[in-house]
């Protein structure tokens, strides 16, 4: 069976995918606000409270996206990595620059709103469990893509240091998922898997769908805005982006 | 609605604190990734204006 790769070639342009994304921003964007509006007031003031824990479970309904978005930013992070490395896509690099932050702000309010919850649930802000300690390493592995890619001033070798340090983090990835089962902890388990029912009623877990859903597609929404400004920045020359840049001042900046 | 009253909304029975700033915390958050790569944007637009004027002056 011969499959076509043309798709991957053209994703690879920058051209191409400049104007794929600006035609995915608008529903990405609604997307976003309709279901983190819906989700969070659900989960707030509708679904019902905790027989244990009473109502700081609610913080359920963003610390478990940001958690979950946190680990799959780094995820797509690795991927770009490999993408880059063996296929020197371009676009691959853009990515990971550019998704690096995010997933740290992913990471810091899984922390700190992990934190938050922690204190009522447990009596204490912090303990250095398995999967609170592997979630602080996926933030200092963040740090340091970041630090790497603003370091290293030639803009290739920066690509491959970061794609290699993005490859080889991601070992971090499965200790974090299996550190419940792997270790003694306080952590709960995973409120979602592929193949069991959710252990809570769907009045409670239907909010976490929805925020879980609206913070991918806030992240795809941000992470899109990012690449396309880096792509103008590094294109600079390209005459299609000349006149994307001059058409978009006539629009924004003419004051 | 989980709650009798907005009073007792706002009071989360007795984790109002922890949940009010853990939500307020992400939202922040939330908003900075927007505002962040939107600002970016309208600075580099500027700064190719002004480049552009500086060329056709030349």
């Amino acid at each position: 069976m011969k499959m076509s790769w043309t798709w991957f070639h053209k994703l690879g342009s920058p051209k191409w995918f400049y104007a794929i994304s600006g035609r995915m921003l608008p529903w990405l964007t609604i997307a976003a606000v309709l279901l983190l509006l819906v989700g969070i007031a659900w989960g707030l003031a509708f679904a019902p409270q905790d027989y244990q824990q009473g109502n700081s479970f609610r913080i359920i309904y963003i610390h478990v996206p940001a958690a979950m978005l946190a680990q799959s930013c780094y995820v797509l992070l690795a991927v770009a990595g490999v993408v880059g490395l063996v296929w020197k896509m371009k676009l691959a690099d853009v990515a990971l620059q550019c998704a690096a932050p995010i997933g740290a702000w992913m990471t810091a309010v899984a922390l700190v709103t992990g934190a938050i919850w922690g204190k009522p649930t447990w009596g204490s802000w912090w303990v250095w469990d398995a999967r609170l300690t592997s979630m602080l390493i996926l933030l200092f592995l963040y740090f340091g893509i970041i630090a790497l890619g603003q370091a290293i001033s030639n803009r290739d070798s920066a690509a491959k240091a970061c794609a290699v340090l993005a490859i080889v983090g991601v070992v971090n990835i499965p200790i974090i998922k299996y550190s419940v089962e792997w270790w003694n902890t306080l952590h709960q388990g995973a409120t979602f898997t592929l193949t069991e029912k959710p252990a809570m009623p769907a009045e409670m877990w239907l909010p976490l769908l929805l925020t879980v859903l609206g913070f991918y597609c806030f992240f795809g929404a941000v992470l899109l805005l990012r690449m396309r400004l880096e792509v103008l920045k590094r294109e600079a020359r390209a005459s299609w982006v000349r006149d994307e840049v001059l058409n978009s001042l006539g629009r924004e900046t003419v004051r | 609605m989980s709650f009798a009253s907005f009073s007792d909304f706002l009071a989360m029975g007795h984790h109002g604190l922890y949940v009010w700033s853990a939500y307020g915390i992400c939202l922040t958050v939330l908003a900075i990734n927007v505002a962040l790569p939107l600002q970016a944007r309208r600075r580099y637009l500027q700064e190719e204006a002004r480049r552009l004027r500086r060329e056709n002056h030349q």
